[in-house]
C-alpha cells in the first residue's frame, strides 16, 4: 500500500492534512537536489541574519 | 576602571560578556555570574536526550574561555539587587551565592557599575503537580531543558526500546507540561527525532506517539503561527505542521493544559473545558518559564522586586507594558534597547527580559484557564539582544551616559531554526525555517505579519546538515576560537 493511503487512513485528522507522495520523500533525502536546497537554504538564512543585526 | 558584571553564561549572557571584555580590553573590568561550571549547547541537548550524543559533546568548561578573555567568573548564582546600594555600601551591587565546588553556599557581594541580567528562564517544574517541585523535574517525567535531563531522557527512551524490542507496546507522549510554557520548537524537534529513533530500532510499529500542546492550532509555535512559502504557495505553518505529524503517524492534542502528572498518566484540560486522561509509558513534557526569583532592594533594604521585575519574574525594560487587549498589541510594543525604567545601569539580554504580552492570541478555557503559549525568544534573537546590549553598554562606559543606545527590537529581527529528525548526514528529514520578523508586524504586513520573501520552511536533508554545521560553529565560536566575532549570533 502506497505511504500516503495508510497514513490517510489512521485517523480524521490526518485525512485532512496534506501528505507528501513518494517523489516528494525521494527528493528530501536526494543528495544532489539537497545540496541544491543546502546552498539556498543558507543563502536565505545569511539574508535573514544580515536583516536582523 | 568601571565594572560591568553580567548575570547568567549562556546564550545571551556568554555572547554580550564575551563582546564586552573584547570591545572594552583592560581598561574595564568584566564579570561573570553564573551557576554552572559549563556551557551548553542547549540546542544540541535534542540529540543528547536520543543518546545520539554524549553530555561531553555539547558542554565546555567555562573557566579556562574566561580566563583566555580576561573575564573575571564566578561561578555562583546572583540572589539579589541592590540598584541603589544599601546603607553601608556606596555603589550599586548584586548579591551572590557561590555554586563553586568548596564554596557552596559562601555569600558576597558584586559592585558594579553597569548590570546585564541574562539569568535565562527558570523551569518551573513545580507549576504542573506532580511535573516536578521546588528542587525541580519530577520522577514521572523526563525533560531536554539541560544537558543532564536530555542524559536522563535517553536512559529512559533506550529502557521503552528494550521493552519494545520484547514485545511490549509503549506510549510517548511528548509536548508542553502547563497551559502557559514556550518552547514547543525543541519539544516538536524531539518528538520527531524519538519517531526517527524508534524507526532505526526497528521498533515503530511498537509505539504510539503522541503530541500534547497549549497551542490553539499545530504550528502555533507561541508565534501565533507562520505563514510560510512552501513549493510556490504562502501557507500557514498549521499545514505544514499538521503535514509532517500525519505523515509520520504521530497524533496530536493541541489546546491542552496539562493540569497533573502521576506515574504513568496525566490530566489535562482542554479549550473547550472538557478534562481528560492521557496515559503515557515515557513523556516528556517542557516546563513553563518563569523568572530566575531575583529580589530587589532600594537603598534602605524596602523590596522593590516589583519595581524591578514583573509578576513572572524576568525583568522591566523598555517594552509597552500597558498596551492592553489583544485587539490594540502593537510590533513597537516590543522593547528596542533593553534598558531598565528604572535604573538605566541596568539591562536584561535574552529571556531573562519581560516581554510586553505574549505574541500568540490569548485564549483560555470556559473555566477561566488560560491556555495559551508564551513567548519564545529562541537562540539567535538572545544571541543578538545580547550583543546589541553589550554594546550598549560598552559605549555608555567609554563614551558617557549620554552616549546612543544600540537596539535590537523582536519585532524587526528573524530567526533561524531548524529542527531535526534524527543526526544522520544521509538519512532523517530535517525541517528548517526562518521567520522575518519574530513578533508580527501586522502594520507593515496586514495580512501574515511576516514579510513572506524571508519567511520559509522545507523539509530535507539540507536541514540536517545546517543543524550539524551550527552546533560546531556555535560552539566553535563560544570557545572563542580564532575568527570567533565573524561567527553571527
Ligand atoms: C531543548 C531545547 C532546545 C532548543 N533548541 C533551540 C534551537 O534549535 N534553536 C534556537 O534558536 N533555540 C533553541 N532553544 C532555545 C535557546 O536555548 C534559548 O533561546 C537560549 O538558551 C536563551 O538564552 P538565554 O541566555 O536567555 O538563557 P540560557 O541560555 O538559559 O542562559 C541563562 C544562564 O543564566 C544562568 N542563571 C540562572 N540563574 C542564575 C542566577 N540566579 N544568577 C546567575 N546566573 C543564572 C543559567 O545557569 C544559564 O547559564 C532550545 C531550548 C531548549 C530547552
Amino acid at each position: 500500500m502506497k505511504h500516503e493511503e495508510r497514513n490517510f487512513e489512521k485517523s480524521d485528522q490526518f485525512n485532512l492534512t496534506m501528505i507528501p507522495g513518494a517523489f516528494a520523500r525521494k527528493m528530501r533525502t536526494c543528495v544532489i537536489w539537497q545540496f541544491i536546497r543546502f546552498v539556498a537554504i543558507n543563502i536565505k538564512m545569511i539574508v535573514v541574519v544580515g536583516k536582523s543585526h | 576602571m568601571a565594572r560591568l558584571v553580567v548575570l547568567g553564561g549562556g546564550v545571551s549572557g556568554h555572547t554580550a560578556a564575551t563582546f564586552a571584555a573584547k570591545w572594552l580590553g583592560s581598561s574595564h573590568e568584566v564579570v561573570v555570574v553564573t551557576p554552572n561550571s559549563k556551557w551548553n549547547w542547549i540546542p544540541s541537548n535534542i540529540w543528547v536526550g536520543v543518546g545520539q550524543m554524549s553530555k561531553e559533546e555539547v558542554t565546555f568548561d567555562l573557566a579556562p574561555v574566561y580566563a583566555k578573555a580576561g573575564i573575571n567568573f564566578k561561578q555562583a548564582k546572583a540572589v539579589s539587587i541592590n540598584p541603589e546600594g544599601s546603607e553601608s555600601e556606596a555603589k550599586p551591587f548584586v548579591t551572590i551565592e557561590y555554586t563553586e565546588s568548596g564554596r557552596e553556599g559562601e555569600s558576597e557581594i558584586v559592585e558594579y557599575d553597569y548590570l546585564i541580567n541574562a539569568t535565562g528562564p527558570k523551569l518551573n517544574f513545580a507549576a504542573t503537580p506532580g511535573l516536578g517541585d521546588a528542587n525541580g523535574l519530577g520522577e514521572h517525567t523526563v525533560s531536554v531543558c539541560t544537558a543532564d535531563h536530555a542524559v536522563h531522557a535517553s536512559q529512559e527512551l533506550q529502557k521503552c526500546i528494550e521493552k519494545m524490542k520484547a514485545g511490549e507496546r509503549q506510549k510517548f507522549l511528548v509536548g508542553t507540561g502547563h497551559g502557559m510554557c514556550t518552547c514547543q520548537g525543541a519539544a516538536f524537534e524531539y518528538i520527531f527525532n524519538i519517531e526517527h529513533e524508534l524507526k532505526k530500532a526497528g521498533v515503530r510499529d511498537m509505539a504510539d506517539i503522541k503530541w500534547i500542546s497549549n497551542e490553539s492550532f499545530l504550528g502555533d509555535f507561541g508565534m501565533g503561527g507562520l505563514h510560510m512559502k512552501v513549493g510556490g504557495y504562502v501557507v500557514s505553518s498549521k499545514l505544514f505542521a499538521e503535514s509532517l505529524f500525519a505523515e509520520r503517524g504521530v497524533d496530536w492534542l493541541i489546546g491542552a493544559h496539562t493540569s497533573k502528572v502521576e506515574e504513568g498518566k496525566i490530566e489535562y484540560e482542554l479549550l473547550d473545558g472538557s478534562k481528560n486522561e492521557e496515559e503515557f509509558d515515557f513523556a516528556m513534557l517542557i516546563p513553563p518559564f518563569a523568572g530566575v526569583g531575583l529580589k530587589a532592594y532600594s537603598k534602605d533594604g524596602e523590596d522593590i522586586t516589583a519595581t524591578v521585575f514583573a509578576p513572572n519574574g524576568f525583568m522591566k525594560v523598555d517594552a509597552n507594558y500597558a498596551a492592553g487587549a489583544y485587539e490594540n498589541w502593537k510590533a513597537s510594543d516590543w522593547p528596542r534597547t533593553y534598558q531598565n525604567p528604572t535604573y538605566k545601569n541596568m539591562f536584561a539580554a535574552g529571556i531573562a527580559f519581560a516581554p510586553p504580552h505574549i505574541i500568540s492570541k490569548p485564549m483560555s478555557s470556559p473555566n477561566g484557564t488560560p491556555i495559551n503559549p508564551t513567548p519564545p525568544r529562541t537562540g539567535m534573537p538572545s544571541g543578538i539582544i545580547g550583543k546589541a546590549v553589550a554594546h550598549s553598554v560598552c559605549d555608555l562606559m567609554t563614551k558617557g551616559e549620554n552616549a546612543h543606545l544600540h537596539e535590537a527590537s523582536m519585532a524587526e529581527m528573524g530567526a533561524a531554526c531548524v529542527a531535526s529528525a534524527g543526526k544522520g548526514l544521509t538519512t532523517g528529514t530535517a525541517a528548517a525555517m526562518t521567520v522575518y520578523p519574530v513578533v508580527p508586524d501586522f502594520e507593515k504586513y496586514p495580512g501574515t505579519g511576516r514579510d513572506t520573501d524571508y519567511t520559509f520552511g522545507e523539509i530535507g536533508l539540507a536541514g540536517h546538515w545546517i543543524k550539524h554545521i551550527l552546533h560546531h560553529l556555535f560552539l566553535y565560536k563560544a570557545k572563542l576560537n580564532p575568527g570567533w566575532t565573524l561567527i553571527p549570533e
